[in-house]
């Protein structure tokens, strides 16, 4: 195996990731595609750490998934209050304010 | 092999307390905050505020005694990977006295709406806590976790007005974008470390040099992106003005002021300490950022009506001034640039929070954020209406008040550099500060010469804690002004330039 292959998923999870985020409406499909980021992130950083031979790289993707977390729970919470106030989480809706 | 680890002997690293003791005192206040909150009573929530207060000021003592007794750059901590230097203390002081004068415009705001109040300080601490420590930050790994430090309790912060729709829609923006962000972040950051087998910032520096490779190519562009959505540069702007409209106002002049100041600073730190063998990459890259961004925010900002969506064009038009000097910073003009932008951001600070004071002062007579509601303020409130005046001007670049000097350094930088792309970014700023006047001069003149919208003119009395916040960011902004050799003699940063051998 080359640290490559695992470089060239992660770009392919990367680049899906991104274009969930830009072309999704639904919220809970851009909080995935972001959490497909972070993991692509996240292989990078073990394939690169194994081929450094260096352990920071591990330490670095640890960091990663308990932040990664941290910031989907605050995602979920704040996705649970817009369906409260408008019982909708498409986020094209979300226009109140233009210009 | 256990029992081959417990047999070796341990030895405790030695821990320079005193160096992270701002971070300490701000941890300790956190948890008192958070457990007092439990089990304060409802009329008593006020005491939060008054102690939030109290955690911040008492985090800027250990920053002053460092900064008298230090002298020397304490690198030794944490394997030079977390500094505590000049450069940190002057921006570990700003973020704390931001975030006390903060505190102090959030009081009443909070009291009077009927937030939760223990929350959102404990939060605000938390965030500020995460600024503190972007100051040290020098590895990738410590600036990432600052980062979200920072930016996580903010998400929540802009979203605190929870029913109503304008404040969700505000959260929820700024929430998807600064996730977003990070993602680019750390997906550059991951080349970085890879390419350079390293995460701490002085090793990529060293690594980072000669002909780059495509992927180091990529890498520097993502990262220097990630950090452009933090500091709202076009075109990574488009979060900026909805998540300050819908804010509450306190915590739109936090994100304006203290987030963005420490979006700059993780910018300034990694390409000073990391990226600076890759000018030829990110000099062209800032360059067209900072002209765009300035151009921009100004054009938008000319046609607001809403004022506290014009200040957040216009701070992100003055965003594009506090970058211009990154982007000539690999002409042999580095140091000078540091200097700038630290200065712009010392000063710009004090400016944009005595703009939102101001603001939320009025507001809370007038109800509504237009910039018509100012109508004749001179004639019921001739106090608040002389310090709009000063906060403006200065935001406007006008002698001898705050950004001026600030102004006047970006410029050198630019002047120092010599470069034809210097002489026209030089040529674009100077347009730009001419049109940002004139928004600026339009909200005066409906503070001067406009009569009373309503026929109201009902004196407003603020409560204490505003002009207590008003009185510490006019005199920053006056005296900084006239006297400009207080700060520039502080933002004499040889330390992170010494690093660089330059």
């Amino acid at each position: 195996m080359y640290a490559v292959n695992f470089l060239i998923l992660a770009a392919v999870l990367f680049s899906i990731g991104v274009f969930g985020v830009i072309a999704r409406r639904n919220a809970v499909m851009v909080l995935m595609s972001i959490e497909l980021i972070l993991n692509s992130v996240n292989l990078n950083l073990i394939a690169f750490a194994m081929m450094n031979n260096s352990p920071e790289g591990h330490v670095f993707a640890l960091y990663v998934i308990a932040v990664a977390a941290a910031e989907v729970g605050v995602g979920l919470a704040m996705v649970l209050m817009i369906y409260r106030n408008r019982r909708s989480i498409a986020l094209d809706e979300l226009s109140v304010m233009k210009g | 092999m256990i029992s081959s680890l417990l047999a070796q002997a341990w030895t405790a690293p030695t821990i320079d307390w005193h160096a992270i003791a701002p971070e300490l005192v701000l941890i300790a206040g956190i948890n008192l905050v958070l457990l007092i909150d439990l089990w304060l009573d409802e009329s008593k929530k006020w005491a939060m505020a008054t102690l939030t207060g109290f955690v911040m000021l008492g985090a800027v003592i250990p920053v002053v005694t460092l900064a008298v007794l230090g002298g020397d750059v304490r690198d030794a901590i944490f394997d030079g990977r977390y500094v505590v230097d000049e450069y940190a203390l002057i921006l570990k002081a700003l973020f704390l006295l931001v975030g006390y004068v903060v505190v102090l415009l959030s009081q009443n705001e909070l009291e009077e709406g009927g937030y939760y109040q223990g929350e959102f300080y404990v939060l605000m601490m938390v965030s500020v806590l995460g600024m503190v420590m972007m100051a040290s930050s020098r590895d990738l790994l410590s600036v990432f976790v600052a980062l979200e430090l920072l930016s996580i309790p903010a998400y929540m912060m802009a979203a605190w007005r929870k029913r109503d729709v304008k404040s969700n829609e505000a959260g929820v923006k700024y929430y998807l974008l600064g996730v977003f962000a990070s993602g680019v972040l750390l997906y550059g950051m991951s080349f970085l470390y890879g390419t350079t087998g390293s995460t701490k910032l002085t090793e990529i520096g060293a690594a980072l040099s000669g002909d780059l490779t495509g992927m180091q190519v990529l890498a520097v562009v993502f990262v220097v992106a990630g950090f452009a959505f933090k500091i709202s540069a076009v075109p990574f702007h488009t979060w900026a003005p909805d998540t300050y409209e819908g804010a509450p106002t306190p915590v739109t002049a936090f994100l304006s002021v203290a987030s963005k100041s420490a979006g700059f600073v993780a910018l300034l730190t990694v390409l000073y300490l990391g990226l600076y063998g890759a000018d030829e990459v990110h000099g062209p890259f800032i360059w067209a950022m900072a002209a765009l961004t300035m151009t921009v925010g100004n054009m938008v900002a000319l046609r607001q009506t809403n004022i506290v969506r014009m200040l957040a064009y216009s701070s992100v038009s003055q965003g594009g001034f506090i970058l211009m000097p990154l982007a000539v910073m690999g002409t042999g003009v580095a140091e000078s640039s540091l200097r700038a932008v630290v200065i712009y951001l010392l000063i710009y600070a004090f400016s944009n929070l005595g703009a939102f004071a101001v603001i939320i002062a009025v507001a809370r007579k007038t109800r509504s954020g237009e910039i018509s509601s100012f109508g004749g303020l001179m004639s019921y409130a001739p106090g608040l209406g002389v310090l709009m005046t000063i906060f403006l001007a200065s935001l406007a670049g006008i002698p001898p008040l705050g950004i001026w000097i600030a102004k006047l350094q970006a410029f050198k930088a630019l002047i120092d550099a010599g470069s034809t792309s210097a002489y026209v970014l030089a040529i674009i700023a100077a347009v730009n500060t001419v049109i940002a006047a004139g928004y600026y001069m339009r909200v005066l003149r409906q503070i001067w010469m406009s009569p009373v919208p309503d026929g109201d003119t009902t004196p407003i009395s603020p409560p204490s804690s505003i002009w207590l916040a008003l009185g510490i960011t006019a005199a920053g902004t006056v005296v900084l002004g006239i006297l400009p050799g207080l700060v520039l003699r502080f933002a004499d940063l040889p330390d992170l330039t010494g690093a660089l051998g330059l």
